[in-house]
């Protein structure tokens, strides 16, 4: 018996330049961030503040990081694949070979999804609704971090698969028979498969996490139709999640077994039925793209209120819109296979019911408008977003409702329009969404303002870019155009395909900016300091807590008499009530260590090294053994201590 | 007709040959209902784009001309308005939406006068077999279909899922190992149009394409008469060695087919071990229901 597995020196692809040159890159750049921290000394701090914390806060941050990191790696793989098909056309081949090209789209998509706006949208969940809420933490502030964990531990495993192995080349979705061993032999599905089920887990924690939190802690007084609109999309959001994830879990479980058991779920041999795939697949996989979009929703709720000096209009209508569409949303997946052979009722059925969820989204949309409208709007970096995704996203809404027809779903299906499709909802709904949240709520967490300039600067750039980007896969969709090819003999294609080139460009020089902002207010952060934890005129608790706010969040709970808690009490005088000592989590290794063997775990089952795999197994059941039986919960802070704080928080104010 | 447009390098022209440029009945029904549902939507989109820029602008806070009132937050009739603008929209949308898809429903048959043709599609790795069952013959990655007579299509696959789509005829349909679809379709023109697997299926997948040539109903008598003249004849051997996989494959013709091939085929994918059971099972009909 071989001690490793499948695993060999062949494992990684030394012949193939562009690989090697990427992923040395990765190792040489992560190698000096390690050498940096460690030269410096941070390692303690980093330990003690971040790694072992279980405050959302920190959570929520390092979520949007790990987002941020992300959205970097699938942006590098959007730039190949537009450059690839600038070029191939005609007789011509391109840079990448089809096993490397087909890897790529399958990676973007599977990052962008799953490992960049998943845990952006989390982080920014993470971060702001116990705040919202007006609590000092999670229901489960461990489970949190564990979950965190889990998500790292499948970004780490997927980017693994770039030098060691290789990825998918079965697209995101990974369709049977394509994705089976009989197809695809090597370890990119194992990637994939093994990714996506452990941070899947991690997922699956963070919708109970929130459910719960959400449903059972909050301020004294806030009904839940007293809640900030955030946290009613945060709510819909996770319950998707929790209904939704065990679904994308178990259709994966079968299709590891086919691949390692040798089971015909999904096989064509033996009974099995690929069709069962597509269909579960999708019954996780619409709702998941209003696990994305809902909480974006929510951002805007928030910045367009705030920014308009108004309440949201229509709060009752916005709260009903939220819960339609998490109810419809798992009505509506057959219209992902139109083009299977249903019939023309089901497949009439499913076109109706994918245009209904468009009612309630259409209410919000009108909404915000009138929240706009008799407003005194102040135009910052997240009301921009804003504006911006209102213009966006209709049009993209659009096109979804015309692909829900079913007869013209028939010819637009898979087709680059598809693809211009939901990236015009994806990036104008989520990106839009989490990146006018990122400029919104960075006040709160860091205590300063990111800088306007570059922040408008990056807008302008994306918002352009995108448009230039996409309008031309719509026209090459109606022209016939389908998604993934390598290359293509048609040469009126191409002028289109180089103008998308171009917007993507335009996209990196948003995406610069965006990290040039995040620069310039680092280095800037004295005189974009804020002091008054309020730096918008905000109506929501968040903003009623100092920036950024201390562990246990408010050194006194609020009481809650109105929507918009914090907007009603200003003016008012704050009752100067005495401090009662607070108790806070403490901080745990177990998110770390569980995310550290379920990657081991992970790596093993992929490889086939199956001791390994057990002796992970076995960890993560001792470390949560381990943790169930922790002496120490909480820790507490006394009331000197938080009067102290209140006490400097209010003299830096004065 | 001999005009390759794959040459012509104008930007535009590049719409002749897509989904806008129907050659048949079908596509021309479809762009109808696209152009339809566009223009219903349009009517309220375009609109809101508008108002969303307006009231941005003129509410803007250094306008003093612009009224503010902080507490506009509720009005019982804008909330009505709000609900049923959309409402009504996706009735006329939804409408159309459901009467289209059982009048285009691809397995429904063409109202024609002319006796339709049947042509058995297999999608193989990475090229598509065109098997004419009462023709008894057979091409590879060139289909040949005689204009104004309805084409009823019924397809599988040997492994992978694939989609098969001609653009301009209209309605793709997946292909299925084990399974069969159905589309039915007519072109209208004669011409040359492009087909391809609209469904990702590995590494071959962008030169698995093929040409429809619609051609007039005597030549297509020559089409036939051609093929039945030579090349060789399609049986478990031949076919075994031509679902081998294989990218970019040369158009070719068989003079003869092994009757019942496509169904050994679909029986093949279910039971690999045993070609002789096949056609009778009921998983068979899966895909129909």
């Amino acid at each position: 018996m071989n001690l490793l597995g499948k695993l060999s020196w062949s494992a990684v692809p030394f012949d193939q330049p562009i690989v090697m040159g990427a992923s040395g890159g990765v190792v040489v750049a992560g190698g000096l961030i390690l050498g940096w921290i460690t030269f410096r000394g941070y390692w303690p701090y980093l330990w003690r503040e971040w790694i072992t914390s279980v405050d959302h806060k920190r959570i929520g941050v390092m979520y949007c990081l790990l987002a941020l990191i992300m959205l970097l790696r699938g942006f590098s793989d959007a730039i190949m694949m537009r450059a690839q098909q600038a070029v191939a056309a005609g007789g011509a081949q391109g840079y990448l070979p089809p096993e490397h090209f087909d890897q790529i789209f399958s990676a973007h998509g599977t990052i962008m999804i799953f490992f960049m706006a998943m845990p952006f949208v989390i982080g920014l969940m993470n971060f702001v609704v116990p705040l919202q809420l007006g609590v000092r933490d999670m229901a489960f502030p461990t489970l949190n971090s564990v979950a965190l964990g889990l998500t790292a531990s499948g970004i780490l495993l997927t980017n693994i698969s770039l030098a060691v192995g290789e990825f998918a080349k079965t697209g995101w979705v990974a369709y049977p028979p394509l994705s089976e061993l009989q197809f695809s032999p090597g370890v990119g599905v194992d990637y994939y498969l093994w990714s996506l089920q452990i941070s899947g887990v991690g997922t699956l924690l963070t919708g109970i996490n929130f459910v719960t939190t959400i449903l059972k802690t909050r301020a004294p007084g806030m009904g839940l139709m007293r809640m900030p609109v955030f946290c009613w999309t945060a709510l819909a959001a996770n319950l998707l999640i929790v209904a939704a994830f065990p679904v994308l879990t178990a259709t994966f479980a079968m299709l590891l077994l086919d691949r390692y058991l040798d089971f015909h779920f999904f096989s064509v041999a033996a009974q099995g039925n690929p069709m069962m795939y597509v269909n579960l697949f999708w019954v996780w996989g619409h709702p998941e793209v209003y696990i994305l979009v809902l909480p974006a929703f929510g951002v805007f709720s928030e910045v367009v209120s705030t920014f308009s000096g108004k309440p949201l209009f229509g709060y009752r209508s916005m709260v009903a819109a939220t819960m339609a569409i998490c109810i419809l949303s798992f009505l509506v997946w057959l219209h992902h296979f139109f083009t299977m052979g249903a019939s023309a009722d089901v497949n009439g059925f499913f076109g109706v019911m994918t245009m209904i969820i468009a009612v309630p989204t259409g209410v919000k949309v009108f909404n915000w408008l009138f929240t706009l409208y008799g407003g005194r709007i102040r135009f910052t970096v997240p009301i921009l977003w804003s504006i911006g995704f209102m213009v966006t996203f209709v049009i993209g809404g659009m096109t979804g409702v015309l692909m829900a027809v079913p007869p013209a779903d028939f010819q637009l299906h898979n087709s680059l329009f598809l693809v211009a499709h939901f990236h015009n909802v994806i990036i104008g709904g989520v990106v839009f969404g989490v990146m006018a949240g990122f400029n919104y709520w960075f006040p709160k967490a860091f205590g300063f303002r990111l800088d306007e300039r570059w922040g408008r600067a990056s807008f302008w750039c994306w918002l352009v870019g995108f448009y230039i980007a996409f309008m031309p896969l719509y026209v090459l969709g109606l022209m016939g155009m389908t998604r993934r090819m390598q290359h293509y003999d048609n040469l009126a294609w191409q002028p289109w395909l180089v103008a998308a080139a171009i917007g993507v460009v335009i996209i990196l020089a948003g995406i610069v900016c965006q990290v040039i902002q995040l620069v310039v207010s680092i280095r800037d952060r004295e005189q974009l300091r804020d002091l008054t934890g309020d730096p918008w005129n905000g109506r929501t608790l968040e903003w009623s807590t100092a920036s950024p706010p201390p562990a246990w969040n408010f050194s006194v709970l609020p009481e809650v008499s109105a929507i918009d808690a914090y907007w009603s009490s200003k003016g008012g005088r704050t009752p100067n009530r005495a401090f009662q000592p607070i108790e806070v989590p403490t901080n745990s290794a177990v998110g770390f260590i569980t995310a550290f063997f379920a990657s081991v775990i992970g790596f093993a089952l992929i490889w086939h090294i199956w001791w390994l795999a057990l002796l992970g197994l076995f960890s993560v059941f001792a470390t949560i053994l381990i943790f169930a039986f922790r002496d120490v919960e909480e820790i507490e802070i006394s009331a000197e201590q938080i009067a102290r704080f209140e006490r400097q928080a209010r003299t830096e104010v004065a | 007709m001999g005009l390759d447009l794959s040459v012509v390098a104008a930007v535009l022209s590049g719409f002749n040959e897509g989904v806008l440029d129907p050659k048949g009945p079908i596509a021309a029904s479809e762009r109808l209902i696209l152009f339809n549902s566009l223009g219903i939507m349009l009517a309220i989109v375009i609109p809101t784009i508008l108002a969303t820029l307006g009231a941005a602008f003129w509410f803007r806070a250094s306008n003093g001309r612009a009224r503010y009132r902080p507490n506009f937050a509720y009005s019982g009739r804008l909330e009505l308005l709000v609900w049923s603008i959309p409402a009504m929209t996706v009735l006329l949308v939804g409408g159309v939406a459901w009467i289209g898809s059982h009048d285009l429903d691809p397995r429904k048959a063409i109202a024609s006068e002319v006796r339709p043709i049947t042509v058995q599609v297999v999608s193989l790795d990475w090229k598509w077999l065109f098997i004419y069952p009462e023709l008894g013959i057979a091409s590879v990655n060139q289909l040949t279909i005689p204009v104004g007579t309805p084409v009823s299509f019924e397809l599988t696959s040997s492994g992978v899922m694939n989609s098969f789509f001609v653009p301009q005829l209209g309605s793709q349909i997946y292909t299925m190992a084990g399974m069969v679809t159905h589309l039915n379709v007519r072109a209208d023109h004669a011409g040359t149009y492009r087909g391809l697997s609209a469904q990702y299926s590995g590494g071959g997948f962008s030169d698995m394409r093929f040409s429809v040539a619609a051609v007039s109903v005597e030549d297509f008598d020559k089409f036939v008469a051609a093929a039945r003249r030579d090349g060789p004849v399609l049986d478990a051997r031949t076919y075994a060695e031509l679902a081998k996989p294989s990218t970019a494959v040369a158009p070719s013709t068989w003079r003869a087919v092994t009757p019942d091939l496509f169904n050994v085929i679909l029986g093949a994918a279910i039971h690999p071990d045993d070609p002789s059971r096949h056609a009778s099972h009921p998983s068979l009909q899966r895909a129909e229901r």
